[in-house]
């Protein structure tokens, strides 16, 4: 039997690489250059492709998903996210998406606690200062930050980055609340505090920990009205996706002080982001590392070879279909 | 009236004098109003008071008390010129490396620090340092903010993670062990160096292994929380740096002194060792300007115990001690009893 067609829209890690050509034969993208939507479904058409192993940001809306031949049978996108694909459009043509659960979940919690940590011990000022080598000297009152134990932490959306982001918290003394769709059985919420309402959420707490999707449905779900239902010092933290934030609001609370700090890891519009952004000091930012270690990276990949390997070599259902 | 006044008013105790201070270094809001409100004497407020200017302030005020910091050397020379009234000296700190125990033992001089209060905070700061430089965040938020950041390939900016990994920890005093508890909320391997095992209740699931060159051969990352002194002076140093796995990840939230710089930007610099995260110096404020441009160390000013929170209460607590000493009861935390 020969191998099945695959299009690589990307680089990916080098075992992933070498897996994936073992078993397929590979259209690689070798230079990393990312594709336009119409580059991509030549690419797909030219090759006969069966299966497409892409990322985020590869531009799958309805029009790329159209021009793609009738030889695609899976979509397996080397992320958790799937906002850069039109799924509804793929379901018509009878495509399926896979997507990489799991695997990220304490990867990005790591990318949520660190933000929050850098936020409430000014991680960024520290570093510029000491690297503009103006140092003068310890001092009592210098660079001082808020300690995290006793303090609210609030993880809006409660799924597996969220309860692992909660087990670590816990280790630093903090009280976890949440905000979810629904409330979590009492041993995955393991003490965690519920709340259903937004406005009683967000009084609540110390630190806001952003983990929805994107989409329509969520953007500016973080917008001046909401900033201002957080207690006055609080810390915003944004692992999640970055059209969840109202940029302008949130820049507005961090230079007027009503915010004490932020951390993002994800914009709206990356890898622009909002020119606000560079020159705010009580804000940390991150290009998007959720997922940047080598043993994430690697795991995302083989899940989504493990995707393709059901559908395109034993005519399976995909073990993580998404939509 | 004045005939039943004047009884009264003789027979109401005198205003207790209030104790004699001279405050070196800049206080936090609240711990200035409670020196201004409950002592006499003089306190930096501005700038910070020197040792020569200090001497001068002590004899004026006539104090019995010197509050003072990591920073300012409490050493023989200056013990010998303090004026005799002097009875206690407090440093808002937990070290003393900058004590001269000895000299100031002599002089029959008490010296107090501020145990337990910054050890959550300190703790937080270690493990910021650790993910920090694991994760990658200096490189990161520069790039960002010179606007630089274009498209990328997956194998950019991959950090080493900290989930699941095994630790080790040089030193298992109160904050050793608060960083323990912390790496264990991220499902770490604790490994612990120290004098001698704890009793099992103090090991926050940790595991004792007596010789530290045994400890480093298995730890990703290791973190130093142990006291500075001849004997750790250089604890890290080109051997022991050596015995880490390739990638390890250093920390050092404790004293400077305590690894030798020059074998530690070795390490950087060859990669050897991916990242290290610093809030001490050997000689700080100055520290090696070859840390500036490696670009896989995270760098913070001593701000270990630099939360609100924190800073006041070492600042009450110092007060604490001056106040229990000169009226005359014994230090809530001398430096030997």
């Amino acid at each position: 039997m020969t191998k099945p067609v695959l299009l690589l829209t990307r680089r990916f890690p080098d075992a992933v690489e070498a897996r994936a050509q073992r078993d397929y034969i590979t259209i690689p993208n070798p230079s990393d250059t990312p594709m336009d939507g119409a580059t991509l479904a030549t690419a797909a058409k030219d090759a006969g492709a069966q299966g497409i192993l892409c990322a985020a940001g590869d531009p799958l809306g309805a029009a790329t998903i159209a021009a793609l031949p009738d030889s695609v049978k899976l979509l397996a996108t080397f992320s958790v996210g799937t906002d850069h694909i039109d799924l509804a459009a793929a379901r018509a043509r009878g495509i399926a998406v896979s997507n990489t659960p799991d695997v990220l979940s304490v990867a990005t919690a790591e990318i949520a606690f660190l933000l929050i940590l850098a936020a409430a011990r000014r991680g960024g000022e520290s570093e510029r200062m000491l690297r503009a080598g103006e140092w003068a000297g310890w001092a009592p009152t210098q660079l001082m930050g808020v300690t995290l134990e006793g303090k609210k932490l609030g993880i809006l959306g409660m799924g597996r980055i969220g309860q692992a982001l909660a087990k670590m918290a816990r280790g630093f003394g903090m009280e976890i609340h949440y905000r979810n769709r629904k409330q979590l059985p009492p041993e995955e919420a393991a003490g965690a505090i519920y709340h259903a309402d937004d406005a009683a959420f967000l009084g609540a707490i110390d630190v806001l920990s952003m983990h929805i999707p994107g989409g329509e449905a969520t953007r500016n779900w973080l917008d001046a009205r909401k900033i201002a239902l957080l207690k006055r010092g609080a810390i915003v933290v944004n692992t999640g996706r970055g059209t969840t934030v109202d940029d302008v609001a949130l820049c507005e609370a961090l230079t007027k002080g009503h915010l004490r700090a932020a951390g993002l890891d994800v914009f709206a519009g990356e890898p622009k982001i909002h020119p606000g952004y560079l020159t705010t000091p009580n804000l940390v930012l991150l290009p998007h590392l959720g997922s940047a270690t080598i043993e994430t990276r690697d795991a995302m990949g083989f899940r989504c070879l493990d995707n393709l390997d059901a559908v395109l070599l034993r005519g399976a259902a995909p073990p993580h279909p998404v939509g | 009236m004045a005939e039943l006044d004047s009884p009264l008013a003789t027979l109401a105790p005198a205003p207790a004098a209030r104790p004699r201070v001279v405050s070196v270094r800049r206080m936090p809001p609240a711990v200035a109003a409670r020196l201004d409100r409950d002592f006499a004497g003089a306190f930096a407020i501005d700038r910070d008071i020197d040792r020569e200017e200090s001497l001068a302030l002590l004899e004026e005020h006539k104090a019995e008390a010197l509050l003072f910091s990591s920073g300012f050397k409490l050493d023989a020379g200056f013990i010998e010129k303090l004026p005799a009234r002097v009875k206690v000296a407090a440093t808002c700190s937990v070290g003393f490396d900058h004590v001269d125990v000895a000299a100031a033992k002599s002089r029959g001089l008490v010296v107090t620090n501020t145990p337990d209060v910054l050890t959550g905070c300190t703790a937080d700061l270690a493990f910021s340092l650790l993910l920090s430089a694991a994760r990658r965040l200096p490189e990161a938020d520069q790039m960002l903010r010179q606007d630089a950041w274009g498209p990328r390939a997956m194998g950019d900016f991959l950090g080493v993670r900290v989930w699941g990994q095994t630790i080790g920890i040089i030193g298992m005093g109160r904050i050793g062990r608060a960083v323990a508890r912390r790496a264990r909320g991220f499902d770490m391997r604790v490994l612990y160096h120290d004098a001698a095992q704890l009793p099992p209740a103090l090991e926050e699931g940790g595991h004792y292994v007596a010789d530290l060159d045994a400890m480093l051969g298995q730890c990703q990352f290791v973190s130093l929380h142990c006291p500075y002194s001849p004997a750790t002076r250089h604890i890290l140093n080109e051997r022991t740096l050596g015995l880490l796995p390739p990638g390890a990840v250093v920390v050092n939230a404790a004293r400077g002194g305590l690894i030798d710089e020059e074998a530690l930007i070795d390490g950087l610099k060859s990669g050897r060792i991916a990242a290290a995260g610093l809030d001490v110096f050997e000689g700080e404020p100055r520290f090696d300007r070859r840390f500036i441009d490696l670009p896989n160390v995270a760098l913070a000013p001593h701000i270990g115990s630099a939360t609100v929170e924190t800073r006041d209460a070492m600042g009450h607590r110092s007060l604490d001690n001056i106040a229990a000493v000169l009226s005359g009861r014994p230090a809530i935390d001398p430096l030997w009893s």
